[in-house]
């Protein structure tokens, strides 16, 4: 199944979005999700499916002004 | 600390702070140097923001873990969003990741300037209040901006000094003063534009409560010393303003008594 995730278009083989985090290797507790420009909490990553042609965007914290 | 301004608090949200120095933590040369600067500015608010990051998110914790380390407070940022839904979102994540109501609450709309979008912060500002966030809102100096963001729910304003990372210091002090005056019991920090130490003690003698920089400080030639500048600046504009500051003449006025002055009855020679 392609997503995007961060920009960039990936073959990935999860179907909820905290199995994405694991395939990809992010630290559950160190980055905020986001699908399709809705954010999703951290407790509801497990219940979030994903189908083909989803956007989802993963944040960590980073220098700011 | 002198005795008589040990008591002058500033208060944002029913949280008290000794310093009136906000510093961000973007574009400092390295960790170290970030950290010895927060130190020598006295900040106690640091801004942050979140990006998208590979690598498991562990450069983001290792950034996140050197800021706890400081014993800081963060306000994260929505630094570059161009619409009310992005700035949404992005603070709802921020909230989650930093563990904090507090937001900075940016919408640009415009490139050049990076210009506060001043409708669409009104309305990211009411939603996010309704969601229960402190909203510290990157505004203009336009006086029914700052009605209508007060009305949302803010309770903090910043207005710009001078577009971000401009380092042109106060572009419009008569648009500043007007907005103290209106607004004399809110709390307004100037964020953006400031670029030395005479900027700062400027802000603060017209009133401000505090101001918010990075740019200046991050990138001076020895930032940890800058942002020790930075923070005397803001000691003396604000001591300046709390003696209060003399009226401003056109004409000149002798400060030495004229009365007594030898040979002044005498014509001149």
């Amino acid at each position: 199944m392609n997503i995007h995730v961060n920009g960039k278009v990936l073959d990935v083989e999860a179907a909820t979005l905290a199995a994405l985090l694991r395939e990809l290797e992010y630290e559950d507790g160190a980055v905020a999700t986001a699908l399709n420009r809705n954010f999703i909490r951290r407790r509801d990553r497990g219940t979030t499916p994903l189908k083909e042609g989803d956007a989802v965007e993963i944040l960590a914290p980073r220098q700011g002004g | 600390m002198a005795a008589e301004s040990a008591g002058d608090r500033l208060t944002l949200y029913g949280a008290e702070f000794s310093s009136r120095l906000l510093a961000g933590t973007a574009q400092y040369p390295s960790p170290a140097i970030l950290s010895r600067a927060i130190v020598a500015a006295k900040a106690e608010i640091v801004t942050v923001s979140l990006r998208r990051e590979s690598g498991g998110g562990r450069a983001g914790e290792r950034f996140w873990a050197l800021i706890r380390d400081l014993g800081v407070r963060v306000l994260p940022n929505t630094a570059g969003c161009r619409s009310v839904k992005e700035a949404v979102t992005t603070a709802e994540m921020a909230r989650e990741v930093f563990n904090t109501p507090w937001i900075k609450l940016e919408v640009i709309g415009e490139e050049d300037s990076l210009q506060p979008d001043v409708f669409g912060l009104v309305e990211a500002a009411s939603i996010l209040a309704r969601e229960g966030f402190r909203v510290f809102p990157y505004t203009t100096e336009d006086l029914v901006a700052a009605e209508k963001l007060l009305g949302a729910g803010c309770e903090v304003l910043m207005p710009w000094g001078s577009p971000i990372g401009s380092g042109r210091g106060l572009n419009n002090p008569y648009g500043l003063k007007s907005l103290r005056a209106h607004f004399p019991n809110v709390p307004l920090i100037i964020d953006a534009g400031v670029g030395a130490p005479s900027h700062v003690a400027a802000a603060m003698e017209l009133g401000f409560d505090a101001v918010l920089s990075n740019t200046a400080i991050a990138m001076a030639g020895d930032p940890v010393e800058m942002a020790r500048a930075f923070a005397l600046a803001i000691e003396a504009g604000r001591a300046g303003y709390r003696a209060g500051l003399m009226q401003t003449r056109d004409m000149a006025a002798p400060s030495t008594p004229v009365i007594g002055r030898a040979f002044s009855d005498l014509a001149r020679a």
